[in-house]
């Protein structure tokens, strides 16, 4: 029913394009992991490897501790839910469903029953008898999801699955496929490149870029402490500030940041929208003149430009009280914490 | 006046089409012995006529068998090469899927005799059966085209899909390649039987003492003109128009949902 996976030393080409560099990673038995990443990034790739749609050029798939690199998909305990659904046009609901207890010689009767209690499980108990061609998206999704669990896969590989569906719809069947899967325990893979439904639903993130692996860990970590510029960019929105590292500390344009040394040498200062705050206490970042502000309900949007650095534009995300007016000055501050400095490559 | 002229031109177009055909259906109820005006009748003597006739009979049963077998095969055969073009990457399928239609381009009278050659070289005796290889070859190449545009990437999908759920390949196929190929397999089908119903060259070459129906028709235009031609050609239109309807009712208005 779920199963660990281990993925050592995987490399991928197709012809002089290098699709996968040296992927080290491991999954345990009932996580929900996601594979984040623009696309190109590698990530279907990756999951097409998983799969067995794929033989990898280098390395090896471990699933449950057996070695699965070369084998077809048919023998592997995983099953994919495609990004179209692939669902069987000619067939029933209950027929797409039982499709895989079928192909494994369950009785008519059992798998009939098996597929009704899936389809009672993703809210469809009533519509066996219909077609594909009968279903909305998001219903269409569901019985690819209820198909895919049917065999009881000890892991399920899930190729963005939302892409296709409205952003209200997208929302409530990330709360849904969470459900399911601490319900089933099964190991879910899920490839994705937005990352609010990454951190919606995840375990753990895995980012991706360029092939490579540039950061995994907890949603919390991966947003609050990114590994790398890449990471801390791609999670959300950002403010740079381009710094130097001396002996003292961080040089910005705000002033010197109170923030542990990396070295010596240039470096990118990050922070959060939401980290910028009109409080004095904390880090003080000077005087900044609003330029424009926006209202999201939860919070001011505004760009700020700082006195002391005009070139650069803020980012905050100001508490819905402010009210800050265009023209005006604000005097701004930050938590220490809250700054991630990296640094840049000579 | 300029809103009645393309009335008048579609009913113009109509006319030329389907006059020919109108004609020959209403003469072969003529109760005279010409086909020709004056029209009296109706008379359904001729029907009897025919139908009591062995030898049109005859080519009538050879006909339909002829149509649907070698349509059976070309399908067949149609369906393995466009399988295997779709989903494989062959050295030079461009090529070979050239090949495979390029036949459509040849005369049907350059294939017939081709095969013609061939099949004396060979020794084998003209029958049926050389008729029917011969409707193989020019309905393959048609059957091919048909059924390798319609191998799309939502066939593909759910075909790694049923991989993915345990199918083999001889399951993948017959599961869910062939349901969802249906209409386009149908449509060639019965695209392969109207052509193979009514082909004359071909069967008149490669056939001796059994024949088809369009040869022994040609056979009795040698005596003249009768009602009883008029007959067996609204028949021949019956079959078709029927195979027409068929392929309608069951391949195109499945598309529309």
């Amino acid at each position: 029913m779920t199963a660990s996976v281990t993925l050592s030393g995987l490399n991928h080409r197709f012809g002089p394009f290098h699709a996968l560099k040296d992927i080290d990673l491991r999954i345990e038995a009932g996580e929900y992991v996601t594979l984040l990443g623009p696309s190109g990034c590698g990530k279907t790739t990756l999951l097409s490897i998983l799969g067995g749609f794929l033989d990898p050029t280098e390395g090896a798939v471990l699933i449950g501790g057996r070695d699965m690199t070369h084998v077809p998909p048919a023998k592997r305990p995983t099953t994919t839910m495609f990004q179209d659904y692939a669902l069987f046009p000619h067939m029933t609901l209950r027929d797409n469903v039982a499709f895989g207890l079928r192909m494994a010689g369950v009785a008519r009767r059992v798998r009939h029953a098996r597929a009704e209690a899936l389809l009672g499980m993703v809210g469809l108990a009533d519509a066996a008898g219909k077609r594909p061609h009968e279903l909305s998206g998001g219903q269409r999704q569901r019985v690819a999801l209820a198909r895919a669990l049917a065999v009881e896969p000890d892991v399920l590989l899930l190729d963005e699955p939302l892409g296709a569906l409205d952003l209200k719809l997208r929302r409530a069947m990330q709360d849904e496929l969470k459900a399911i899967q601490r319900q089933v325990g099964t190991t879910f893979i899920h490839v994705t490149h937005d990352q609010e439904e990454a951190m919606a639903i995840a375990d753990r993130i895995v980012v991706m870029n360029a092939g490579r692996i540039e950061d995994e860990g907890a949603p919390v970590r991966i947003y609050r402490e990114p590994a790398t510029l890449f990471t801390a960019d791609f999670m959300g929105e950002m403010n740079h500030v381009p710094a130097t590292l001396t002996d003292a500390g961080v040089e910005t344009p705000l002033g010197l940041l109170p923030v542990d040394g990396l070295g010596r040498g240039r470096a990118m200062v990050c922070l959060r929208p939401e980290a910028i705050g009109l409080a004095a206490g904390g880090v003080a970042l000077g005087r900044a003149r609003v330029r424009d502000a926006a209202f999201f309900g939860t919070h001011w949007r505004a760009h700020l430009v700082p006195v002391a650095a005009p070139e650069l534009v803020l980012v905050a995300h100001l508490p819905p009280g402010a009210a800050p007016a265009a023209g005006q000055e604000l005097d701004l501050g930050a938590e220490p914490h809250a700054f991630r400095v990296y640094r840049l490559e000579e | 006046m300029i809103r009645l002229l393309p009335w008048l031109y579609l009913a113009a177009a109509f006319a030329f089409i389907y006059l020919p055909v109108g004609a020959l259906v209403l003469f072969s109820f003529q109760a005279g012995n010409l086909p020709v005006p004056p029209f009296n009748g109706p008379s359904t003597r001729w029907y009897a006529d025919v139908l009591a006739d062995d030898d049109l009979t005859g080519a009538l049963a050879n006909s339909l068998l002829v149509a649907l077998g070698s349509s059976a095969v070309a399908v067949s055969l149609g369906f393995g090469a466009a399988y295997g073009l779709a989903r494989h990457v062959l050295p030079g399928s461009a090529l070979l899927r050239g090949l495979l239609i390029a036949p459509l381009t040849v005369s049907y009278l350059i294939v017939g005799l081709g095969l013609l050659i061939v099949l004396t070289r060979a020794g084998l005796g003209l029958s049926l059966w050389t008729a029917a290889i011969g409707h193989v070859v020019i309905n393959l190449p048609l059957a091919f085209a048909i059924l390798y545009a319609s191998m799309g990437a939502q066939q593909v999908n759910a075909e790694r899909a049923a991989r993915d759920l345990g199918a083999d390949e001889a399951r993948v196929v017959l599961l869910v390649t062939v349901p969802m190929l249906m209409p386009a397999i149908a449509a060639a089908f019965f695209l392969s039987v109207t052509l193979s119903w009514d082909e004359f060259i071909i069967a008149f070459l490669l056939t001796r003492f059994d024949v088809t129906l369009p040869v022994e028709i040609w056979s009795m235009l040698r005596s003249g003109l009768s009602p009883r031609l008029n007959a067996i050609g609204s028949l021949v239109f019956l079959v078709s128009v029927t195979a027409v309807v068929i392929l309608e009712t069951l391949v195109f208005r499945k598309r529309r949902p």
